[in-house]
């Protein structure tokens, strides 16, 4: 351990903690990680960017102890290392927060916070008192209010990711390894996070930040490092240089990323006058929202942005039939729903994306079943025709620039932002009447979220009325074009034809 | 490298451990077996083999898509009794035996004990799906209730009359090979067409795999799993039916070994208990196992005492195989 009377270390300036030499990751027959060379310092907060499936969370699950058959040297310390296991890895003091949340959803927040590093007492016994309190104490730095003894699944996911944070973070790990860790986060919780991160790199830690936000990148990082297709491109200072410089290493020149197009203020468009496909009036339930009404005509996209736990999530959801209202009504095409499940809402022509790809997915199965299930019923009668479904997930692979672009991938082997890609392709081959999507960028690079614009425009065009609830005010201004702000489950304020910014956003939640 | 590039066959390998696994027990059983006694690997001893495990290859079918949804059935045996019961009742029993019965036209108490079974089947999906019953506690009570039926309907005796139709399906045989195994393959078959090959099939591993990830597809999950529970609890009404002809009697527990070996069958041929994974032909390969081990154990000379002992003990190892395989997977 690094004793705290050690003077911080001055950016990417202290020695040199961990050295990778000519790393080489394969899977199969795909080459994930080409020889790559990174090194670490000591007391840095240090970014890796790059496309979806550039290998940035496979050098970071080599360095974790996660996978463990690999080419090339890892120097920790001036040692040679090779972990056998992530338990290994974090005896020596990496921990790691993975893409995908990583926690145990049936145990409580304090179980969660200590997973596999509870206090005990005398003969073992598990020391439920100091758990509770010191979890909750930790919880508190990263400004949480929440009761240890609640079921972590219980909590929507960005509390859950936070939680996990709070359990590396808290672990006493020298190098912390954030793998998109705020993905799941509005911005009040970034800015909380940022400053224990720094409280944390004047303690003399280490971190490992990869974003797809470059922002965030730019505001938090001391050095930036870029992937891509398996190879470090370059690294650079973050002082000396722009997110022009980022994307251009990324993903080449001529690309600008979203949010620069929406740093002035855009206008929305008047509001069609097509009849409402989706009318939503005084719809509650209890303890997640209250008394929301809207209406949505073809064509039209309607962004709901608000700060996490504003009842956004539990708003989508009773829309798709898992969440029965407590009072309100839904109209589909004029007439009256009552969906007893989800199955009742995609017969009526509702499709859903929720934000966490886990509950989304069948990581063992190839995605051309993950990307029929939900039109099965419409492709098929009674026996099922695979090379059918091959073929329709064949051209939403390619469309969507999946990679690899391959409908008999097993799931599980795709890289996040890939995973979530195919997550969008689910709803994209039998149109459906309303488009529901939560977080429906979450993980993507710069280019991949051009993509998923330029796709719901697609949609929005042929006559799809589409929803999108998010936290990120880039992604509601980049398709909306009317604006719904959501605080402590009421609706607060509604954007239409005028012009908006991200400040104006971000001022309504 | 050479660590990274033999990266791939290891992974398949892994993949493939649980499938695998089950088949080099079988083979290594039928060895032991054959080396151990003369008698065993014969052609009418796998005759006899392939009738041993008719019954439970007809209760394990069912069984395969409620292990698969991440269910479980524990009221199988009790269902197949009482459904063998059930089909006595309504038949026309010599005069001895003393029971208030019902004896109806053949076919229709073929149908009656059918719909005894489906019945059964129903109430165990309304109280896993409607009214949220985890399926372990829901179908613990349906054992119950099972063998509580077929008590009341058989008061303690032992009926030997069954339907014509039933009793040569049950005991019968067609060009030499009993009706029994013909029907066993048929429902192995046609359940592996289901799950392979049609919608409901794919929904069931959609389940098993992701029930969250399912529902938000629009699956209706509860319709799954009660179709499940509703497939196996007639399927064990068939095998129940057909069994009473085989024992040429009808009394109570008389399928209690049917709980253990049918879901033996299907766990120890490598079919996820945690759902999504396996299949058919896992199920045919753990029906292989149990058979060969319970008729082989027949052949060698041990201390019958110390089979039963045994048996567990050579299960115990197939299960411990089999668990290690499944834990191996791929790495992420
Ligand atoms: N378990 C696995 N099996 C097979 N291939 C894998 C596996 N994990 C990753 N890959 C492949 O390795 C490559 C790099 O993936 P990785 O997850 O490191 O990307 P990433 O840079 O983290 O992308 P993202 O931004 O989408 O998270 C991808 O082509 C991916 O498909
Ligand atoms: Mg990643």
């Amino acid at each position: 351990m690094i004793e705290p009377s050690d003077p911080p270390a001055a950016p990417a300036a202290g020695r040199p903690l961990l050295e990778l030499e000519g790393i080489e990751k394969r899977f199969g027959g795909v080459l994930a990680l080409a020889g790559v060379d990174f090194t670490l310092h000591e007391g840095e907060i240090h970014a890796l960017v790059g496309e979806n499936g550039a290998g940035k969370s496979t050098l970071m699950k080599i360095i974790a102890g996660v996978h463990t058959d690999y080419g090339g040297r890892m120097v920790l310390d001036g040692r040679q290392v090779r972990f056998r296991s992530a338990r290994d890895a974090l005896d020596r003091g990496i921990g790691m927060v993975h893409q995908e949340l990583c926690t145990a959803p049936d145990l409580t927040v304090a179980e969660n916070v200590f997973l596999g590093n509870q206090p005990t007492g005398r003969f073992g016994r598990i020391d439920w008192r100091r758990m509770n309190r010191e979890s909750r104490e930790q919880l508190a730095r990263l400004g949480l209010d929440l009761d240890p003894r609640m079921r972590l699944g219980d909590l929507p996911i960005g509390l859950q990711q936070l939680v996990e944070l709070a359990r590396v973070l808290f672990s006493g790990a020298r190098i912390v390894i954030l793998d998109e860790p705020t993905s799941a986060l509005s911005p009040p919780e970034i800015e909380r996070l940022f400053a224990v991160l720094k409280r944390l790199k004047s303690e003399g830690r280490s971190f490992v930040f990869i974003s797809h936000f470059l922002d965030d990148v730019l505001a938090i990082a001391d050095s930036v490092t870029v992937f891509r297709n398996g190879e470090l491109v370059e690294t650079a200072a973050a002082a000396s240089i722009d997110k022009t410089w980022i994307i251009e290493r990324m993903i080449g020149r001529g690309h600008h990323e979203l949010e620069e197009t929406y740093t002035g203020s855009i206008r929305l468009p008047r509001a069609p006058s097509a009849p409402p496909v989706l009318q939503v009036e005084g719809l509650s339930v209890a303890g997640a929202f209250q008394d929301v009404s809207f209406s949505l005509a073809e064509g039209e996209i309607l962004g709901i942005y608000g700060f996490m736990g504003c009842g956004q999530l539990e708003l989508a959801r009773t829309l798709f039939g898992k969440l029965r209202p407590d009072a309100g009504s839904i109209k589909v095409d004029g007439s009256a729903r009552r969906f007893r499940n989800t199955a009742d809402a995609a017969a009526a022509g509702i499709a859903f994306v929720p934000e966490s790809r886990r509950s989304m997915l069948f990581g063992e199965q190839p995605v051309y079943r993950n990307m029929t299930i939900a039109i099965l019923e419409k492709i098929d009668r009674l026996w099922l025709r695979p090379r059918r479904e091959i073929e329709i997930a064949g051209r939403h692979v390619t469309d969507l620039g999946v990679r690899p672009a391959d409908p008999l991938a097993r799931l599980g082997a795709l890289s996040g932002g890939n995973q979530q890609k195919v997550a969008l392709g689910k709803w994209l081959t039998e149109l459906p009447r309303v488009l529901v999507m939560s977080e429906p960028t979450r993980g993507m690079d710069v280019g991949a979220k051009e993509d998923v614009v330029r796709i719901v425009t697609g949609l929005r065009e042929k006559g799809v009325a589409i929803i999108v609830v998010s936290t990120e005010p880039e992604t509601v201004l980049s398709m909306a074009t009317r604006v719904l702000v959501m605080r402590k489950g009421r609706m607060v304020h509604r954007f239409a034809d005028e012009a908006i910014a991200k400040d104006d956003l971000l001022a309504a939640a | 490298m050479t660590t990274a590039s033999s990266a791939g066959a290891k992974s398949w390998m892994i993949g493939s451990l649980r499938n695998v696994a089950p088949l080099v027990t079988l083979i290594f059983l039928i060895a032991v077996f054959a080396f151990m006694s003369p008698s065993f690997a014969t052609m009418s001893n796998f005759g006899n083999i392939m009738r041993q495990i008719s019954i439970t290859a007809i209760i394990a079918s069912g069984l395969t898509f409620v292990i698969l949804c991440a269910e479980i059935d524990l009221s199988i045996a009790a269902i197949a009794n009482a459904t063998g019961i059930a089909l006595a009742f309504f038949t026309l029993q010599p005069d001895y035996v003393n029971i208030d019965n019902v004896p109806l036209w053949g076919g229709l108490a073929i149908v009656m004990a059918l719909l005894t079974s489906f019945l059964l089947g129903v109430v165990n999906a309304i109280g896993v799906t409607r009214i949220g019953i985890p399926s372990f506690i829901m179908t613990l009570a349906m054992m119950q209730i099972g063998a509580g039926i077929g008590a009341l309907l058989i008061r303690g005796q032992i009926a030997y009359a069954v339907p014509d139709l039933i009793k040569t399906l049950g005991s019968g045989q067609i060009m030499g090979v009993p009706w029994i195994v013909v029907i066993a393959c048929l429902v192995l078959l046609i359940s592996h067409l289901v799950l392979t090959y049609t919608r409901f099939g794919r929904y069931i591993y959609m389940v098993g795999g992701n029930r969250e990830a399912a529902e938000y597809s629009g699956v209706d999950v509860k319709l799954v799993i009660s179709a499940a529970l509703v497939i196996s609890a007639v399927c064990c009404g068939l095998a129940g039916m057909l069994g009473v002809a085989y024992f040429g009697s009808a009394q109570q527990n008389e399928f209690d070994d049917y709980l253990l070996d049918g879901i033996a069958a299907v766990v120890v041929g490598g079919t996820s208990l945690f759902g999504g994974r396996g299949g058919i032909p896992n199920t045919i390969i753990g029906l292989l196992v149990l058979g060969v081990l319970n008729n082989g154990l027949d052949h060698i000379d041990i201390d019958s005492f110390l089979k039963v002992l045994i048996r567990g003990l050579i299960l115990l190892a197939a299960l411990i195989i089999n668990v290690y395989a499944q834990r191996l997977r791929a790495p992420d």
